[in-house]
């Protein structure tokens, strides 16, 4: 977007002094370093380290899947109701809410996430508060607890630590495309004798819809390839494509097979990412 | 829209805040705990101990220092970097400018662990050893990305004439960076600095797969959790939540304060 306070350099190459290291940094850095992955992904076996990594991985690459994009469902469902309360209803509290939305997030991600394992432990206090309400069956039938009453080491343990650890990241944005739409927008609907579900399906939801975009593309990414919240809360039946490439990142024979399942992530995100803005119709975002 | 509607948003956003704490609370509560065996994950009871000696275990007060040290020479480096790329994206018009963003915004579209596994396999390839330097590497590379987007975003739309003007009155170019430019993008690199310190002192994947044998706190965070997990822990979380806290409030009144001084 050429915005007009932009001029022309007087010398040609002052903006290129200026953007100059810190390109040649992300060169270095960033770039190079992909190119390496990408070698090094097609060392000793060549592409058969691609069939290799999904042979040995496949159920672990479509769980880390599965995984990103539960928390990016439950961030959203969260989320949304959240960040519309305080654009909306926020009044003259909405900086003090958003800074509560925020806050917990200054801590320590470790400290955090260990925070859980103290809630979430086997005969901790979530498994007794749920004993102790009767919801024990009802826990155990939807899914939410083993059979053995626990709900540690299981999937939606790791999945609801995931959600935690990346729900601000879905609020923001979608609290910033919220608090954008003109409110005479929002007064139109009624006056025109929509009903209130209707102005929001047809006016409010359209409109916030790049920042519905922009939050689950900052929350799914992260979600994929974490290995903190699988290593802490998770059990082997939890590994994701993080968890092996931590596991392994210190063994140089492994480093091919953990190359090629870093680029099998980067294509699974570019993947999601594409479908969904075909979904919702954000192309142009991208 | 009805009573019932809006009485259950405004406890849907209770609950989702409920939820948001509930770890918070946790965090505090247990740093006055003395747990009854190596991990702080069951409640003994009250103590003072963590508090009084939060620095008991010396390999968490290197590991802290450490990251405090990794995080002012990364923010040093990645504000000067990232300040001068957003000084030159917002205004001046050049080829190549599309593809400096795009540079820009590439880091942060890709998880923690293909940046640092990929780094890594530079390092490797390269025949560097991982160490301090090569986590300073890996923080200023994710840290640039960011000063970069605040410095813009908050410089946006600055009159960059008053540059000229100083420049016909005679002044250097030094002096006309210290006295016109800084004064205006001050709260931009402020605020970039801030985020940065944050987000390097609290950088665990990347920083724990290039960092040899130098544990930060979050890797020593890692690694005591897998034997015994001291309350001095919680103490470091506690105490990081408040400065954050006491920094984010002023940083509002400050706000404020200049918003009734220019009206």
């Amino acid at each position: 977007m050429a915005s007009s306070d932009e001029r022309r350099p007087a010398r040609w190459y002052v903006p290129w002094l200026l953007v100059g290291p810190g390109v040649l940094w992300l060169m270095f850095f960033f770039v190079i370093p992909l190119f390496s992955l990408g070698r090094t992904s097609l060392q000793d076996n060549g592409f058969s380290n691609y069939t290799q990594a999904f042979s040995d991985q496949g159920t672990v690459v479509v769980r880390t899947f599965v995984y990103a994009l539960a928390c990016t469902v439950l961030c959203l469902a969260i989320g949304y109701p959240l960040a519309y309360f305080i654009a909306m209803r926020g009044g003259k509290r909405k900086n003090l809410l958003l800074a509560l939305v925020v806050l917990p997030f200054f801590t320590t991600y470790l400290i955090r996430t260990i925070a859980w394992v103290v809630l979430l432990r086997n005969d901790g206090p979530v498994v007794s508060v749920v004993g102790s309400l009767g919801l024990t069956g009802v826990f155990k039938a939807v899914g939410l607890m083993g059979s053995d009453g626990q709900v540690f080491g299981r999937a939606p343990a790791v999945v609801g630590a995931l959600t935690y650890n990346f729900l601000p990241f879905m609020v923001l944005p979608i609290y910033v495309s919220l608090e954008k739409i003109d409110k005479r927008l929002l007064e139109a609907g009624p006056d025109l004798y929509a009903t209130g579900s209707r102005t929001f399906r047809k006016v409010t939801l359209p409109l916030s819809l790049p920042g519905v975009f922009g939050g689950s593309l900052l929350t799914f990414i992260p979600a994929s390839g974490d290995f903190i919240n699988s290593t802490l809360l998770g059990s082997l039946r939890t590994t994701m494509i993080g968890n092996i490439i931590e596991k392994n990142f210190l063994k140089p024979a492994l480093r091919p097979e953990s190359s090629a399942l870093s680029f099998v992530l980067m294509a699974l995100i570019l993947i999601g990412v594409l479908v969904y803005a075909r979904l919702l119709g954000t192309e142009d975002l991208l | 829209m009805s009573f019932v509607r809006r009485y259950a948003l405004g406890v849907w956003a209770a609950i989702a805040l409920a939820y948001l704490f509930l770890p918070i609370f946790v965090i505090v509560l247990f740093s006055f705990n003395d747990p009854p065996g190596q991990k702080n994950y069951e409640w003994g009871k009250f103590s003072l101990d963590a508090w009084l000696h939060p620095f008991q275990d010396e390999n968490m007060k290197n590991a802290f220092f450490l990251s405090v040290k990794v995080a002012v020479v990364a923010v040093t480096v990645s504000v000067v970097l990232g300040t001068a790329m957003a000084l030159s994206l917002v205004k001046y018009r050049f080829k190549g400018k599309g593809f400096v963003n795009t540079l820009l915004v590439l880091p942060l579209t890709m998880p923690e662990v293909v940046l640092g596994f990929s780094l890594l396999t530079l390092f490797v390839t390269a025949n560097v050893s991982t160490g301090f330097l090569t986590i300073v590497i890996a923080h200023v590379m994710f840290c640039v990305s960011y000063v970069a987007t605040t410095v813009k975003a908050r410089i946006r739309g600055f009159n960059w004439s008053l540059e000229e003007a100083a420049a016909d009155l005679g002044a250097a170019p030094w002096r006309t960076f210290r006295k016109v430019t800084f004064p205006i993008i001050a709260p931009g690199v402020f605020a970039a600095a801030l985020l940065t310190f944050a987000l390097s002192l609290d950088d665990f994947i990347i920083t724990y797969l290039n960092s040899g044998n130098e544990p930060t706190f979050p890797i020593y965070v890692w690694q005591s959790q897998r034997s015994r997990i001291p309350p001095q822990i919680n103490v470091f979380g506690t105490l990081v939540l408040l400065v954050s806290a006491a920094l984010a409030i002023s940083g509002v009144l400050i706000q404020r304060r200049r918003e009734r001084a220019t009206g």
